[in-house]
């Protein structure tokens, strides 16, 4: 079978963005343009002269893919070749979250009509597993280590979808890739309403978490399970629809004793208050979304 | 020799430097324009964005970014799927933008973007000097300087001539000293569309985001290809030189106005004294050699049009029989205290059979007003060394003592 996205490419065995352009081209089919900024996603699929991607592919700064997929659907319309090609820049969380957040944020206050997919695997995975605004609490990286005097990363979640939200986006949703059918669903959906749409896609990075490549897509379904990673729909600010976890909600050790970034919270002195704080993230996210 | 004057008089308007150049750019049809506001080029963006709203731009795309760094991002992606671009900046909005303007050159986008030259912090200072282009030297852009008005205008339709053309697909940036051109009234010959249309072919990019034809656009390039990709950059900027000269005389044959191509001469033939410069300067230095050849004095100038590519031949083919030539900047090389054009003119001699001292006069930094008198001691200066060989090669002729 043939897919838009080819495999050959040259991410990790286990790779998570591999999986989530996967799924995205699946939904798009083949008339998209696809923006990409720096990443793991852009190096490991465009090694001059090769290239994975099915569909036209423009790779262009860290910083700036949201400005670029502007560029892309307003050059389009003036071209009049607007009307069927869709408009999707798809990033990591640190070229989303952090560094290319201005342009993200103008594109959507200007309204243009395209999706943006964030795959967040929860740190600088191609510059080597530091933290960014997507990186949870507790989680130890390169920059935000466990020590004697730390417990890792200090901070929660930076809340992207809510910030989008704000931005007066008509659809913005979260998705996993351990659940492909409902992230292609909502991809598709995202293509299809009118305006600047968001795509939130939880990706576990078998290299930067530290777990067996075999276990990529069960650690994606514990973070949904724990209730560590809500999915739910926002139409026009509201939410219109949630993943019910039910009968398979897990508590928090089973999804974070898996990976090595949180190794620390179980061997060092103080991990069960951490992993009662962690527990508790979990617990208001099942308040708050009514995940049972 | 420059031709602009005694044609088409009938046909002149008095309008701002600013909205002249909106004006070309309307009438080079552009697909995408995309520009943050800055003074002193926001009078430009104005202009564009009063005729987008009067419907005077068909097919086109006016995107208010929230940046300077997004109007160029913005512009890649819209030059990426064939539309022609615009963007216009400077200063600091320029220093910003340094990173995409490496990218659009890599990419051999030929977006054409007007900088209206300003001096940049710190200390803040509006007003202009050239420090901004000139700290974008290396990026793999054109870059042309404006003397006047009339030459902002129609540089801008020869940019793009310059730009799209399949041998050189590289971005140019129109330079235009701030607020001495970019706010000055003149009368001028606001570019005519029929003519327009004659001289500047529709942008027909051979490659393009197209899902039909899906090609990856930014690829990375590891060591065993990055090389060949700054080798092709370079020869698009060789290709450029003999272009620039086209796109001047084509469009002389089209409007009649000539300004010189690379590079352009007053009084030069017996000159024993060259002074070089860029952009608005150039008219007081006209001024002053008209003064100085009533003298007596065997003073001209060579006007430099393109300082990217740096045209060497053109250069040198002035300067040769030259007993002394003076490189003026409004811009320094701060750690070298020269400025970029005297320091360039000076390395192109290098190994060369042409032997002509060469000195550097830096003047007009932050706006510093040059009158006459200026130039006038830089060619005394010129003098001396003619007599008694270099004393000072490289200084500021406007410097005041009494502030230090």
């Amino acid at each position: 079978m043939s897919f838009l996205f080819e495999a050959g490419h040259r991410g990790c065995a286990g790779c998570c963005d591999a999986m989530v352009a996967k799924f995205v081209l699946m939904a798009a089919g083949e008339d998209c343009i696809v923006i990409s900024p720096t990443g793991c996603l852009e190096v490991m699929t465009t090694p001059y002269p090769e290239s994975s991607w099915g569909v036209p592919w423009i790779h262009s700064l860290f910083e700036n893919a949201g400005s670029v997929a502007s560029g892309v659907e307003a050059g389009l319309k003036a071209l009049g070749k607007f009307e069927k090609t869709k408009v999707i820049a798809m990033g990591g969380d640190g070229a989303t979250l952090d560094i290319g957040m201005r342009g993200i944020s103008g594109a959507f206050e200007r309204g243009h009509d395209m999706t943006y997919v964030c795959i967040d695997n929860e740190a600088y995975m191609n510059t080597g597993v530091q933290r960014s605004g997507a990186t949870p609490f507790d989680a130890s990286t390169t920059t935000s280590p466990a020590g004697s005097e730390s417990f890792g990363n200090p901070r929660p979640k930076k809340d992207m979808p809510a910030i989008m939200a704000a931005h007066g986006s008509p659809y913005i949703a979260t998705c996993s890739l351990g659940y492909p059918k409902d992230l292609i669903k909502k991809v598709k959906k995202a293509l299809e309403v009118e305006g600047p749409t968001y795509i939130h896609a939880h990706a576990p990075c078998t290299t930067g978490w530290g777990f067996d490549t075999s276990k990529t897509v069960e650690i994606a379904k514990l973070a949904v399970q724990t209730g560590l990673w809500p999915l739910y729909e926002m139409e026009d600010g509201e939410i219109t629809s949630v993943k019910k976890i039910g009968k398979q909600k897990k508590p928090v050790e089973d999804y974070l004793k898996m990976q090595r970034r949180f190794k620390h919270l179980f061997t060092k002195e103080g991990g069960d208050e951490e992993l009662k704080k962690i527990q508790a993230l979990a617990d208001e996210n099942i308040v708050k979304f009514g995940l049972e | 020799m420059a031709v602009i004057r005694d044609l088409n008089k009938d046909k002149m308007d008095v309008v701002e430097g600013s909205y002249a150049v909106a004006h070309s750019v309307k009438v080079c049809k552009p697909n995408v324009i995309s520009a943050y506001p800055i003074t002193p080029q926001t009078h430009i963006v104005e202009d564009l964005s009063q005729f987008m709203a009067d419907g005077e731009i068909p097919n086109c795309e006016y995107i208010m970014v929230e940046s300077e760094f997004s109007a160029l991002s913005a512009l890649v992606g819209s030059a990426a799927v064939g539309a022609r671009c615009y963007s216009a900046t400077t200063s600091q909005g320029l220093e910003l933008m340094h990173e995409i303007l490496f990218n659009v050159s890599g990419m051999r986008l030929p977006i054409v973007m007007t900088i209206a030259n300003r001096a940049v912090s710190a200390p803040i200072n509006i007003w202009n000097d050239q420090q901004d282009s000139i700290s974008q030297r290396d990026t793999g852009w054109i870059q042309l300087y404006a003397e006047d008005l009339q030459e902002a205008s129609d540089m801008t339709a020869q940019a793009y001539k310059i730009a799209e053309d399949k041998d050189v697909m590289l971005p140019a940036m129109v330079c235009m000293d701030g607020f001495i051109l970019s706010h000055v009234y003149e009368p001028l010959v606001l570019l005519e569309q029929d003519l327009v249309d004659e001289y500047l072919p529709p942008y027909n990019p051979e490659l393009t985001l197209d899902s039909k034809n899906p090609m990856t656009f930014g690829a990375f390039a590891d060591p065993e290809s990055y090389t060949e990709f700054r080798y092709l950059q370079q020869k698009a900027m060789n290709n450029a030189l003999a272009k620039i000269e086209e796109a001047a005389s084509d469009f002389q044959k089209v409007f009649g106005r000539y300004y010189g191509g690379l590079v352009d001469e007053y009084e030069t033939e017996d000159a024993e004294i060259i002074l070089m410069a860029m952009g608005s300067v150039i008219g007081t230095i006209k001024d002053t050699i008209d003064a100085l050849r009533a003298k007596g004095v065997k003073v001209g100038l060579l006007k430099v049009r393109s300082f990217r590519p740096f045209p060497v031949e053109a250069i040198h083919n002035v300067i040769k029989n030259a007993k002394v030539v003076v490189a003026i900047d409004k811009n320094i090389s701060l750690g070298l205290n020269e400025g970029a054009l005297f320091t360039e003119t000076k390395a192109s001699l290098y190994n060369t059979s042409i032997d002509v001292p060469v000195i550097g006069r830096m003047i007009g930094h932050g706006g510093r007003d040059i009158p006459v008198s200026t130039i006038e001691k830089i060619v005394d200066e010129a003098a001396n060394v003619m007599k008694s060989g270099i004393s000072v090669e490289s200084q500021y002729a406007d410097l005041k003592e009494e502030l230090l």
